[in-house]
């Protein structure tokens, strides 16, 4: 266990790893999302009230749903950064931001095209879409806070900081259309008792979201490939790889 | 699959503008997604290599402009 | 664990711990203003201001709307299964809108007690099928119905 623990603080290990993982990872990743794209656009019914607008739940529930589960792996991170101080926390947290961020914004716009056919409206300021909004903000938050220390260890306290206090925000967004008055409708898939979505159309959606999750997985290793090789451009292995790949 | 014919899946009984827009959004911020850091670890190797051959070039320092 | 390391996870476990309950707190003390609309009731009570700008929501009451025949002006009801709030309103509604689905309508309130609304949009619930599921399911409604409705508690 604490072997593995120190064999992931290990920058060249890391990244030979993440390596190795993108190169199935990432085309499966973009094939499933195209072929539950396809299954969710045009090989599952339209639905009784909303017609073939509802076909949007396919982006704007995944998108939702990693947007949400990825900002508690950077407040983990963060967490872990603060309390161990490890070099690949931080890396990871700051890997997460700009992820979280533009799932976060998938979910916001494309929420907005399908209020319009449906609710009548682009954005009201109900709770559900106004958490959802500050969620967007902290993601930015951190990205910006990041980058505004000079010092990147003084950066990493200051970020871990940010993203644990916005955790609260996670169960709000979750459960604001059951505590207030909102024009969002409750969730449909639940974990106790029966969804309320057809199993002709639940079985693409969980499809998309576990594209979704890979997506994650995939873009956050990305954003830590690109991070360790600057945290570690003085290193013998960084300068090695450099005059191999980046020479000609 | 639902739709007789191409049309109609443009059309999606009225709600194709805003079935696709969503689409094609969501699509562009996944490609820039993959595209961006990937674009930027190149980049970068790329930089440092450069750099590191000019060091190695201008070596030793003694032959460097110093008339 | 390191006393250094125990002293920072106590840090990061109060940081999460009291900014939880402080924005819960606000969250709590604000929680009126958080709800988007009023429902009926609540309207019914008088706690819904008269002349401002408020919403109301609730399900459209069965067979409650009229239409004008010469204008896009229309009235309805909507209820909470305990007030009944009406609404008058010029515009054209939402596709989703009609009678026995939900409704959230923007307006202010006159001294009848009637919504002169500005704004009214749908709104959907959570429950997402095929219409032949839909009709299928419409159809055993009814035929339980018919069934109830000839007492056929002693078959």
């Amino acid at each position: 266990m604490w072997t593995l623990f120190h064999k992931f603080g290990s920058p060249p290990w890391l990244y030979r790893l993440s390596g190795a993982i993108l190169r199935w990872l990432l085309p499966i990743t973009l094939l499933a999302l195209v072929a539950g794209a396809v299954w969710g656009l045009l090989f599952t019914p339209p639905d009784f009230r909303q017609g073939n607008s509802y076909r949007i739940i396919y982006i704007h529930v995944p998108a939702a749903v990693v947007a949400l589960a990825g900002y508690y792996v950077m407040a983990i991170a963060g967490a872990v950064s603060l309390i161990w101080r490890m070099k690949m926390a931080d890396i990871a947290m700051r890997a997460c931001a700009p992820i979280g961020a533009a799932l976060t914004f998938v979910a916001l716009v494309t929420g907005s095209i399908w209020g319009k056919p449906t609710w009548g409206t682009w954005w009201v300021w109900d709770a559900r879409i106004t958490s959802m909004l500050i969620l967007f903000f902290l993601y930015l938050g951190v990205v910006a806070l990041y980058e505004a220390y000079e010092n990147k260890a003084l950066a990493a306290k200051a970020c871990a900081v940010l993203s644990l206090v916005g955790t609260v925000n996670i169960p709000i967004i979750y459960k604001s259309v059951d505590w207030w008055y909102s024009l969002h409708q409750p969730a449909s898939i639940k974990f106790t008792g029966g969804s309320t979505i057809d199993p002709s159309m639940l079985y693409p959606l969980l499809f998309m979201i576990s594209a979704f999750y890979c997506l994650f997985v995939c873009a956050l290793l990305l954003n830590m490939r690109v991070e360790i090789l600057e945290r570690e451009q003085r290193t013998a292995w960084v300068r090695a790889l450099a005059t191999e790949r980046g020479g000609s | 699959m639902y739709f007789e014919s191409l049309s109609a899946v443009l059309q999606m009984d009225g709600h194709g503008t805003f079935v696709w827009s969503a689409y094609f959004i969501t699509l562009g911020v996944i490609v820039s997604m993959i595209y961006v850091p990937r674009r930027r670890e190149k980049r970068f190797l790329r930089q440092l290599g450069g750099q590191i051959r000019r060091s190695e070039g201008s070596n030793p320092p003694s032959a460097r402009k110093e008339v | 664990m390191h006393p250094v390391r125990k002293q920072r996870l106590f840090l990061v476990l109060f940081l999460v711990v009291f900014s939880s309950s402080a924005i819960g707190l606000m969250a709590y003390a604000l929680r009126g203003n958080i709800n988007l609309f009023y429902p009926p009731v609540q309207v019914a009570a008088g706690m819904a201001p008269v002349g401002q700008n408020i919403r109301v929501g609730g399900m459209v009451v069965e067979g409650s709307v009229q239409r004008s025949d010469t204008s896009l002006e229309m009235r309805f009801d909507v209820t909470d299964f305990e007030a009944v709030v009406s609404v008058v309103y010029t515009g054209i509604v939402p596709d989703l809108f009609g009678e026995g689905q939900g409704a959230v309508a923007s307006g202010k309130l006159d001294e009848h007690g009637v919504l002169q609304a500005s704004e009214v949009l749908a709104k959907h619930d959570e429950n997402y099928m095929p219409p032949e599921v839909a009709e299928a399911l419409e159809a055993s409604k009814a035929r339980m119905a018919e069934q109830a409705a000839e007492g056929g508690y002693g078959q």
